[in-house]
């Protein structure tokens, strides 16, 4: 994998630092009037979310990380991994839990997913911001608390638990923000 | 194919911004002409430039009618130039004009800036600091500044001594301030001490609490330089307790560099040493080979009158004016619109 200097830093770029792959998020170019200049580079740890700076100096150099996002299709779940295809390949990748990070909660067979690959295996999964799921399990809403505002919570096909208002019953669509893991609204199809 | 970007053609800077940056050039004129200070014009493209190991030149090919091709390079200061015109006896002279770096963009930097700069024979660097507190007393109503020595600042907020620590102190004081330099590798003194300056110490230099920002600035003048750090300055020997430094100012306000001055080396014998050993450097170190200025050094050699000089970056000037701490929105198109 190539080496990039203080000059290539840039948003996005992938880097390996310490033996895990990071992505570049903030760049920050300092150089006093008479003096060296340095590149200050935030980096996100693609494995543990977590943000480190670096410093680097004219002829300082970070590797490069064999890192790709890719969309992919969710096939199935064998009780240990999850298993996904590239539409483009038919390659099929497997993911442990630890790439899914919570990402199996709201997916079901056959839905595009983002999947990050490093050195051709999976690290993280990413679903869809909105995700159409029914509801399979929720208490029926006491009549006449429609207007309340009030919530209760219901269990969607992929297992997921989310607060729904309370006028939702059982075999409902409901959208869902993957994101913050909240209701959003009634699935229009 | 023209992409939409390619098409964005409106400028980086408002117009009120523009019309402000109008007349802090003009207060900048007025200034000069007030104190019979002749403003001067001189190449932005010359036959030979700076050696110094961090400033990297943009080179360019002058193609002329029966003649060879040249290599030109644009200027990353007036101040061969000028020195060649104080040798003629000009007496003080000033320029306001576009300067060239290679490599330096950011939030503080464009590679092309407008830069003020100044010289004052019978001067040193302690009279023109004095005529540095009236100039931004002008432009910015800021309050005499502040001076501190290199060793000062570094005692107050990096805890140590800039002359004397040695590289696992620097190394561990950059830790200790959570910057990660990753190994160590390739890491001399200089670059520590220039390190932990910008990092550490420079945002506490002309830098009064948030909430005084609206009375008027006080600037920090930083002075007294390692001596490996001179550039073209004068190097004072030294002195009981105190190692040589070079007689050398940076100018600070809010945090922010916005000038560089000196009391300026007329040695011709010393200027071609250090040009030389930049040039060794240069050499190991990998970087291009640059032509040296001899045409400065014949005109040093004719004699440079005893003098100070001061160059200022007048988007930097026009970013504190205006309360920012971005330099794109003061250029009219910055390098991303260029």
């Amino acid at each position: 994998m190539a080496s990039y200097g203080m000059n290539q830093m840039k948003n996005g770029l992938k880097l390996l630092l310490d033996g895990d792959p990071c992505t570049v998020v903030d760049t920050d170019y300092i150089k006093p009037g008479k003096g060296q200049a340095f590149t200050r580079v935030k980096l996100r740890n693609l494995i543990t979310d977590r943000v480190l700076e670096k410093t680097l100096k004219a002829g300082d150099s970070l590797e490069g990380a064999d890192v790709l996002e890719t969309s992919m299709q969710y096939l199935y779940h064998d009780g240990a991994n999850w298993h996904f295809m590239d539409p483009n390949s038919y390659e099929q990748y497997e993911a442990g839990e630890a790439a899914m990070g919570g990402a199996e909660q709201w997916i079901k067979e056959e839905d595009k997913v983002d999947v990050t690959l490093w050195n051709n295996r999976p690290i993280s999964v990413t679903p869809p911001n909105f995700v159409h799921l029914s509801v399979t399990k929720t208490d029926p809403g006491l009549r006449g608390d429609t207007s309340s505002g009030g919530s209760k919570p219901a269990t969607l096909e992929t297992g997921a638990v989310v607060r729904v208002p309370l006028f939702i019953s059982e075999g409902e669509v409901l959208k869902v923000d993957t994101r913050t893991g909240e209701y959003v609204s009634r699935s229009k199809e | 194919m023209t992409r939409e970007f390619d098409r964005d053609w409106r400028p980086s800077a408002s117009l009120d911004t523009l019309r402000r940056r109008a007349g802090l050039l003009h207060g900048i004129r007025e200034f000069f002409r007030e104190r019979g200070v002749l403003e001067v014009e001189t190449p932005l493209l010359s036959t030979a430039t700076v050696t110094d190991l961090h400033l990297h030149s943009l080179k360019t090919r002058l193609d002329l009618p029966g003649d060879d091709l040249r290599d030109l390079y644009l200027q990353t200061s007036p101040e061969f130039a000028m020195k060649r015109l104080l040798a003629t006896s000009s007496g003080p002279i000033f320029q306001i004009c576009k300067a060239f770096r290679d490599g330096e963009a950011g939030r503080r930097h464009n590679p092309e800036f407008t830069m003020l700069e100044w010289y004052r024979p019978g001067f040193d660097h302690h009279d023109l600091m004095d005529e540095m507190d009236a100039f931004l007393g002008r432009i910015l109503s800021a309050q005499p500044a502040e001076r501190l020595t290199y060793r000062e600042v570094f005692e107050r907020w990096a805890g140590l001594d800039p002359h004397e620590a040695t590289l696992d102190q620097l190394a561990s004081c950059a830790r200790r301030c959570g910057i990660d330099a990753g190994s160590a590798d390739g890491w001399d003194r200089d670059a520590w001490l220039h390190l932990i300056l910008s990092q550490v110490v420079e945002p506490n230099l002309g830098s009064e609490p948030a909430a005084d920002r609206t009375c008027s600035p006080r600037p920090t003048y930083l002075l007294d330089f390692p001596a490996r750090q001179a550039a073209l300055a004068r190097i004072r020997p030294a002195t009981a307790g105190l190692p040589p430094v070079a007689e050398r100012f940076e100018v600070y306000v809010h945090g922010v560099e916005l000038a560089n001055g000196f009391h300026e080396l007329t040695d011709p014998v010393e200027q071609r040493r250090r040009f030389e050993l930049d040039l060794e450097e240069r050499h190991r170190r990998g970087l291009p080979a640059v032509p040296l200025d001899e045409k400065l050094l014949a005109a040093m050699e004719h004699g440079l009158p005893a003098c100070a000089g001061v160059a200022v970056g007048v988007d930097r000037l026009l970013m504190v004016q205006e309360g920012s701490d971005d330099l794109r929105p003061m250029i009219s198109f910055d390098l991303s619109k260029a």
